[in-house]
C-alpha cells in the first residue's frame, strides 16, 4: 500500500512523538534543540531547583545573552541599564555553570541574538524541533525545522525532560507566486501577507510558505519571512529545505562534514511536502504587485505600500492606532519625520540586511535630525560587516555602530524612544510602547529604513538603489 | 498551582481586539528573576499616564472593577511575545479568567499552566458580556460553561488535559516526569537513526 502523502510538518511531527497522544493527554514531543536567554529562563531554573531536578540534556541546550544586554560599552565595560538587567545576565551565567550548559557571553565570538546564532552555528537544521522562550523562534522554520516560542514553565519542562506536551496544530499552506520587485524584500513580503490575511490568520496553525517567490529567497530572507509568522498569529512558519538550504548549512560548525553531510542531505531531501498532501487550510498571495511596505498603526497588520495613502480607519481599533501614532489617514506616510532609524533585531540584522542598508547609505549622510542606530544580530555578523568595511559606511553616514543584541526592538536595555518619538525600524512589532513608552514605530525593510535615515523622514528606498 | 473549579465574580471589560502581551506587561518590567509581584505592572502604560498617575477612565481603575476576577477582552487576546510574565501579572493582580472570542496560542498555554482560565466563547455571547461590564457571572471549569447576564449560558472548549490541569492544579511537568522511561526509549531509537527523520 502506498504511504499517505504527508506535509513537511506532518513528517517532523511524526518523527518527534516520543509518546503519541492518548485519550487523556496530548502527544509528548521530543525537543532536539533548546535555546535559552537571560529574560525568560531564570524562573525556569528556580522551578528546577524547587523540585530538585537537573537539566536532562545540557548537550541539547544552548544559552546566549541578547534581550536586556547593553549595546554600548563605557571604558571597555558594558553599560548595563540598571542592576536588574546585570543581575539577569549574571543569573544566567550561574545557571549555565551549575547545569553544564554552553553559554555565549557578551564579548564571545559566538554571542548574538538567539535566532541569529542558531542558524550561524548550524544548530538549526531541517527536520529538527527547536524551542526557545521567545516567540520569534519561528525564525528557524526557514530551514524546514519546526521551531516555536514557549513560555517559561515550558522552558522548565524542556530543561527537565527534553519534551513538551503538544496538541497537534493544524497546517496552513500559503502559496506565494510572482517575483519581488527591485527594492522589495522578504520583510515587505511578510508585511504584505499579514496585511492581507490578518494578525490572527495563523492562530492554531503551522504555516508552510510555498511557491516560486519563496523558493527564490536566500536563507536569510527566508528567516525574515518565517520570523514574523507569529505576527500572523502562527507559532511556527516553515519553508521546505532545498539546495539553497543545504548550501547555507554546509561547513557550519555543528553540521557534519563529508559523508556525514551527504547522508544528511539525502535525509533532508525527503522532508518537503509530498505531492498530493493536503493542508488543513490553503491561501495564496501574489508577491509581484508589492511595493516597499510601511506600517502606520500599532499592530503589524496595519500597513500599506510606501506610495499608498494610509487607509481610512475601518473601526475603533484603527482610529485609536492612528491617534496613538499621530498619523492622518488619506495620504502616504512618505515625508513623515523620523526621530530614530533602527536597523537591527532577529528580523533584519543578518549580514545581507546590513549589506542592503549599506548600499543605500554608501557615500551619503543621514539627516542630522535623525539618529541612526545599526545593531548587528550577532558578533559574527559584526565581524563580517567590519571585514567588508560596512561599519565604515555606517559611521561615515552618521550612524552609531553598536554591539550585538535585541536593543531597540524590545527596548529593555536602555536603547529606546522617548514619548511621541517616531522610529522607522527593521524590527517586528509596532505595538504601543514596544520601543519605549509612548514611542511610535513604523516597521520597514532595511533599505527603507536606510533611505528614511538619509531623508530624515519615511522614504521610498527605490530612488537610492538606482545608481 | 491551586486547583480552579469554579469562578464567580464580576467582570471587567477591556473591549479592544488584539491586546498584545507588550500591553499586558511592557518589556521594561521583565528584568526580574521571580514570578511574583508583577500585578503592579499589569497594563502599566494603559493604567497610568506619563506622570505615573492612574487614568480614571481605564476600565481596571474604575471603582466597580475593584476585586473583579474575570477579564472580558476583545479577540486575539494575548498575541505577540511569549512572555509568561503576562499571565503572571494577570494572576498576581487578582484575575482568575480571561473571556474572549479568541485567545492567542502561546498565551493560552501559558495561562493554563498558571491556573488562569482561558475562556473562548462564541461572538454573540461575547457581545452580551461586552455590553454589560461589571455583571456577575460564573465560570464552571468542569462543565465548560459561562453564565450570561440574560440567564442563559455559553459553552467553552478546553483540551481535556488542560481542563484536568486546571481542575487538579497538577501541571504538565508532573506528567512529563512520569514519562521518563518512554522518553529514554525514544532517545535510544533516535540515536540509532541519527538526527533527521
Amino acid at each position: 500500500m502506498a504511504e499517505k502523502p504527508r506535509t513537511l510538518f506532518d513528517k517532523i511531527w511524526d518523527a518527534h512523538e516520543a509518546v503519541p497522544a492518548g485519550a487523556d493527554h496530548p502527544a509528548v514531543i521530543y525537543v532536539d534543540t533548546h535555546l535559552i536567554h537571560e529574560v525568560t529562563s531564570p524562573q525556569a531554573f528556580v522551578l528546577l531547583r524547587e523540585r530538585g531536578l537537573r537539566v536532562r540534556r545540557p548537550d541539547r541546550t544552548w544559552a546566549t545573552v541578547d534581550h536586556s544586554i547593553p549595546t554600548r560599552f563605557v571604558e571597555g565595560r558594558p553599560a548595563f541599564l540598571n542592576r536588574a538587567t546585570r543581575n539577569q545576565v549574571e543569573t544566567l551565567e550561574r545557571n549555565c555553570e551549575e547545569h553544564g550548559i554552553p553559554l555565549f557571553r557578551m564579548g564571545d565570538p559566538g554571542q548574538g541574538i538567539v535566532h541569529v546564532i542558531g542558524p550561524e552555528l548550524g544548530l538549526t537544521q531541517p527536520g529538527r524541533t527547536i524551542v526557545c522562550g521567545d516567540s520569534h523562534t519561528s525564525t528557524h522554520g526557514a530551514f524546514g525545522a519546526w521551531a516555536f516560542g514557549i513560555g517559561t514553565t515550558e522552558v522548565a519542562q524542556v530543561l527537565a525532560t527534553q519534551c513538551l506536551l503538544q496538541e497537534r496544530p493544524r497546517t496552513l499552506g500559503i502559496e506565494i507566486s510572482g517575483r519581488l520587485g527591485a527594492g522589495v524584500s522578504a520583510k515587505d513580503l511578510i508585511l504584505g501577507v499579514i496585511r492581507r490575511f490578518g494578525v490572527a490568520a495563523g492562530r492554531g496553525h503551522v504555516i508552510e510558505y510555498r511557491g516560486g517567490a519563496v523558493e527564490a529567497l536566500d536563507m536569510e530572507a527566508r528567516m525574515t519571512l518565517c520570523n514574523m509568522s507569529i505576527e500572523a498569529g502562527a507559532r511556527a512558519g516553515l519553508v521546505a529545505p532545498d539546495e539553497t538550504t543545504f548550501e547555507y548549512l554546509e561547513g557550519k560548525e555543528h553540521v557534519p562534514a563529508g559523508d556525514g553531510f551527504a547522508e544528511l542531505v539525502v535525509r533532508w531531501s525527503r522532508l518537503p511536502t509530498d505531492e498530493g498532501a493536503a493542508f488543513d487550510r490553503s491561501l495564496s498571495f501574489d508577491a509581484g504587485s508589492l511595493e516597499p511596505m510601511v506600517t502606520w498603526g500599532t499592530n503589524p497588520g496595519m500597513s500599506c505600500g510606501i506610495s499608498e495613502a494610509v487607509p481610512a480607519p475601518a473601526d475603533a481599533e484603527e482610529r485609536a492606532a492612528l491617534d496613538y501614532m499621530g498619523i492622518e489617514a488619506g495620504r502616504p506616510l512618505l515625508g513623515r519625520p523620523a526621530d530614530v532609524v533602527f536597523i537591527g533585531s532577529c528580523t533584519n540584522a543578518r549580514i545581507s540586511d546590513l549589506r542592503a542598508a549599506a548600499r543605500v547609505l554608501a557615500g551619503r549622510r543621514t539627516n542630522p535630525a535623525t539618529q541612526l542606530l545599526v545593531v548587528p544580530g550577532s558578533a559574527k555578523v559584526r565581524r563580517q560587516a567590519e571585514a567588508e568595511g560596512l561599519d565604515e559606511v555606517f559611521r561615515s553616514a552618521g550612524a552609531e555602530w553598536r554591539a550585538p543584541g535585541c536593543s531597540m526592538c524590545i527596548a529593555m536595555n536602555g536603547d529606546r524612544l522617548s514619548p511621541k518619538e517616531l522610529a522607522v525600524s527593521t524590527s517586528n512589532r509596532n505595538f504601543e510602547g514596544r520601543q519605549g513608552p509612548g514611542g511610535r514605530t513604523v516597521l520597514a525593510s532595511p533599505v527603507t529604513a536606510a533611505a528614511s535615515a538619509l531623508a530624515g523622514a519615511v522614504a521610498d528606498p527605490r530612488p537610492f538603489l538606482q545608481n | 498551582m491551586e486547583p480552579v473549579v469554579r469562578i464567580a465574580s464580576r467582570t471587567v471589560v477591556l473591549a479592544a481586539d488584539n491586546v498584545d502581551t507588550d500591553q499586558i506587561i511592557p518589556a521594561r518590567f521583565l528584568t526580574g528573576t521571580r514570578t511574583d509581584g508583577l500585578g503592579a505592572s499589569l497594563f502599566a502604560d494603559w493604567r497610568r499616564d506619563g506622570a505615573g498617575e492612574l487614568r480614571p477612565d481605564f476600565p481596571l481603575n474604575r471603582p466597580e472593577a475593584k476585586g473583579a476576577r474575570i477579564l472580558v477582552a476583545g479577540a486575539n487576546f494575548g498575541c505577540g511575545s511569549s512572555r509568561e510574565h503576562a499571565p503572571w501579572a494577570l494572576t498576581d493582580y487578582g484575575f482568575a479568567a480571561v473571556v474572549s472570542p479568541s485567545i492567542a496560542d502561546i498565551f493560552k498555554g501559558n495561562a493554563v499552566r498558571n491556573g488562569l482560565v482561558p475562556v473562548e466563547i462564541e461572538p454573540s455571547a461575547h457581545r452580551e458580556l461586552l455590553s454589560r461590564p461589571g455583571t456577575e457571572i460564573v465560570i464552571d471549569v468542569a462543565a465548560g460553561t459561562v453564565s450570561l447576564p440574560d440567564g442563559g449560558s455559553a459553552r467553552f472548549e478546553l483540551p481535556p488535559f488542560a481542563r484536568r490541569c486546571l481542575l487538579t492544579g497538577r501541571g504538565p511537568l508532573d506528567f512529563l516526569l512520569e514519562q521518563k522511561s518512554a522518553i529514554l526509549r525514544y532517545e535510544h531509537r533516535k540515536d540509532d537513526v541519527a538526527e533527521a527523520p
